[in-house]
């Protein structure tokens, strides 16, 4: 299974997905409220290269990464 | 060259070595900047998180940008804890001639701002909080939210 992480202030363990795309991953969280409110600004990297769309096929080795909004400096 | 450190960064310790590494390799001009931690808003400090995979992707773009360019860039950052007055970040460029480095180390640093996978935590009573207002959304944020 794919595996998400939740990176810098997001604050939550890693999970495991059964998907074969992005938009699975989106009908996944569409419920998880909290989770939505960082969702909205945050962008999404799959093997460490920043997606454009959700039109992104996920293999069950894949790690995809939500990286909110950054700050360095 | 990229240099990540736990804690507060060594700056003098720093550009000498990167001073001594590139002075007899005949770039004319060696651009520094340092960021230093403000005292401001009641913060003890600042403290950072950093994705390192990404980073170094950004990273190497960067160096390759500079290579085009006939420079070099150079880079080191903190993660964890930065106390007020103390150094979380340093950014340098060296190239042949200094208006090829000006140029780069406003982009660069400009580019890291607004690209780098590094999180800002105030310290605030000893706790850490995100600052949020003072961050930047990646490119294609929101993608996944269903708001």
């Amino acid at each position: 299974m794919a595996i998400v992480e939740f990176l810098g202030p997001i604050e939550r363990e890693n999970m495991e997905v059964d998907i074969k795309n992005l938009k699975e991953l989106k009908d996944i969280f569409a419920d998880d409220k909290k989770l939505q409110e960082w969702l909205e600004i945050s962008a999404v990297a799959l093997n460490d290269t920043l997606v454009t769309s959700l039109d992104v096929d996920v293999n069950p080795t894949d790690k995809i990464s939500i990286l909110p909004p950054v700050c360095g400096g | 060259m990229l240099e990540l450190y736990q804690g507060s960064l060594k700056v003098e310790d720093i550009l000498s070595r990167w001073y001594k590494k590139y002075r007899d390799k005949n770039y004319g001009a060696f651009i520094s900047f340092v960021g230093i931690v403000r005292e401001e808003d009641s913060i003890d400090g600042l403290s950072f998180d950093i994705y390192e995979p990404i980073l170094n992707k950004w990273f190497q773009e960067w160096q390759e940008e500079a290579k085009k360019r006939g420079a070099v860039v150079l880079m080191a950052h903190a993660r964890g804890d930065v106390y007020i007055h103390e150094s979380s970040y340093i950014s340098a460029v060296l190239s042949p001639k200094r208006k090829v480095a000006l140029k780069l180390i406003d982009e660069f640093v400009e580019g890291f701002k607004a690209n780098a996978p590094i999180w800002k935590y105030d310290l605030l009573q000893g706790k850490r909080v995100y600052a949020k207002e003072r961050s930047l959304k990646l490119p294609n944020s929101g993608i996944l939210s269903n708001l």
